[in-house]
């Protein structure tokens, strides 16, 4: 078929609507995409932050310990101190546990009568987990508890993995929204040109070559919007990135330097994405519709 | 060669769906030998254009077996039947040229469609607006042409191609009469060059003047042949 614009689709699909609608579309994408890497990065800074650390709870610390020698706090940080694996523990001090406190217990957590538990931060540098230090500290003070931050760190993994999920789906529904974005648009152009297409088609045109004519034309509208949403959406990323800075433990000054390197490599392939998409769904609406002739 | 065998056409009203088809054409049966020429006649609504229709493959036949440049229509893949449109040029009764492109354009189209070369293109468009006395047109767009000028970029495009099968419906009758001849000299040179050629008219004087077989139809019936 021509190269020439024999069947006016310039003005067929000229719509404004579709660059317009994707480039919304690709915005959300380009969010959707960074939110995925920010996620899995920030799960990564966070486990490995979160998995060596240890805190350890001894209620009642303040009363005699089993050999009666010393208080059940102190006997515990004497056993870790001897403990290999065991680094830097610290008692935490009573303003910074009433501090932690406050949200759930109110202002002065003592004055409710409650027997506060000591609390011990600590690091874990030994071999596997640590999990026969529970034990240890359970036959010296019965009742303390070892909490070991792999266990948080997993459930921040479940968090990241259930985002990711999330922004997964955003993926996929703004995939399939701008599928059905460009089916109207091509739907739409073909009613306009019902005329020109039915002339066209008797003269012998193939289907295949009138489909690929909407479908180049598609390529073309939904790449500019795509081009124009994704770039739309690089200041907000980079805002983002730089909220996220301290969490992730990196931080710029210079305009766009906060997104990371990774967007710059999959944020290019969002409009050759979108475009793929443009052109099977142009395709596939054309030539459904041109069935409809004889 | 084109062959009807017992071709029944039926059209559903479509504002009512449960109402019995009507019949348009009924039990027809002919066959033009390749190279052959006919005159289709008869009354308005007899179903000229219907018949013509299924010549071309606009429409497909309720029943019924149609052969058309030796190819049985019912068989063909829709790639098939692109390919043989292009073989056959087509004299729309209401012209169907392309209102945004210009003369030289629309008549260009069947070839630009075959992939032909411009250079070639452009000799044949040119030539062939100069037989249908259009060549001061060229730029022209449709809505700019009388009647009688968008018959003629009709006719040049249905046989700008060279097809094997001409079918033209009513194709005088925004012609004066010196068109008219002029018209019916150039088809009877495509048709000794071997084009199979079927022109409907209601233009009785056109048919005493140029004899050759006729296909009447009543009333969907056909009622003469030959
Ligand atoms: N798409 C259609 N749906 C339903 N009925 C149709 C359709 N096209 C044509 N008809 C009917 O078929 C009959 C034959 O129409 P056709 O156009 O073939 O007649 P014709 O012989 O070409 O008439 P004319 O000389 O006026 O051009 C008419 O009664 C017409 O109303
Ligand atoms: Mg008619």
């Amino acid at each position: 078929m021509a190269k020439r614009d024999d069947l006016g689709l310039r003005a067929a699909l000229a719509d404004r609507l579709l660059p317009v609608l994707v480039a919304a579309m690709s915005f959300l994408a380009a969010l959707g995409l960074a939110g995925t890497l920010a996620s899995a990065s920030l799960a990564h800074s966070w486990q490995s932050q979160a998995s060596d650390t240890l805190t350890i709870q001894v209620p009642q610390p303040n009363n005699p310990d089993a050999s009666g020698k010393t208080t059940r706090l102190a006997a515990v940080q004497a056993a870790l101190a001897q403990t290999p694996g065991v680094t830097n523990p610290q008692v935490m001090s009573q303003a910074d546990e009433n501090a932690l406190l406050t949200p759930w217990l109110g202002e002065d957590a003592t004055q409710l009568g409650l027997q506060m538990p000591g609390v011990i931060s600590a690091s874990w540098a030994g071999p596997g987990s640590p999990d026969a230090l529970g034990e240890a500290l359970d036959k010296i003070s019965a009742g303390t508890m070892v909490d070991a931050g792999a266990v948080w760190a997993a459930r921040v993994a479940a968090l990241t993995s259930s985002l990711q999920d999330c922004a997964a789906a955003v993926l996929v529904i703004v995939a399939l929204v701008a599928a059905a974005v460009v089916a109207v648009a091509a739907r739409a152009g073909l009613a306009q040109r019902r005329d020109t297409i039915t002339i066209v088609h008797g003269l012998g045109a193939l289907d295949g070559d009138i489909a690929t004519r909407f479908a180049n034309r598609a390529v073309v509208l939904v790449a500019a919007g795509s081009v124009a949403g994704t770039l739309l959406a690089l200041p907000v990323l980079d805002w983002l990135a730089a909220l996220a800075a301290p969490f992730s433990g990196q931080m710029t000054g210079s305009a766009l330097s906060n997104v990371p390197m990774p967007l710059w490599f999959i944020l290019p392939l969002l409009p050759i994405a979108a475009a793929g998409i443009g052109w099977a769904t142009a395709q596939l609406t054309v030539r459904s519709w041109l069935r409809s002739l004889p | 060669m084109v062959r009807f065998e017992d071709v029944w056409l039926k059209y559903r009203n479509p504002a009512r769906p449960g109402a019995p088809a009507k019949d348009i054409l009924r039990a027809i049966s002919f066959e033009i030998p390749d190279g052959g020429f006919r005159w289709l006649t008869g009354p308005s609504g007899a179903g000229k254009t219907s018949l013509l229709k299924l010549i071309y493959l606009a429409e497909h036949p309720t029943q019924g077996l149609i052969d058309i440049l030796g190819t049985r229509a019912a068989n063909i893949t829709r790639r098939e039947a692109a390919l043989l449109r292009r073989r056959i040029g087509v004299v729309y009764q209401d012209f169907r040229l392309l209102p945004q492109l210009s003369a030289y354009d629309n008549v260009a189209l069947p070839m630009r469609l075959a992939h032909r070369g411009e250079t070639q293109i452009n000799a044949d468009v040119t030539e062939i607006l100069r037989w249908v006395g259009l060549e001061d047109r060229l730029h022209a767009r449709p809505d700019e042409l009388s009647g009688g000028a968008q018959q003629r970029i009709a006719i040049a495009r249905a046989v700008v191609a060279r097809p094997k099968l001409l079918v033209a419906d009513e194709p005088t009758g925004n012609l004066d009469d010196e068109q008219a001849q002029r018209l019916m000299l150039l088809i009877t040179a495509l048709n000794r060059l071997g084009t199979t050629v079927v022109v409907a008219t209601h233009n009785m004087a056109l048919v005493e003047r140029y004899p050759a077989p006729k296909l009447r139809i009543e009333d969907g019936k056909l009622v003469q042949n030959g």
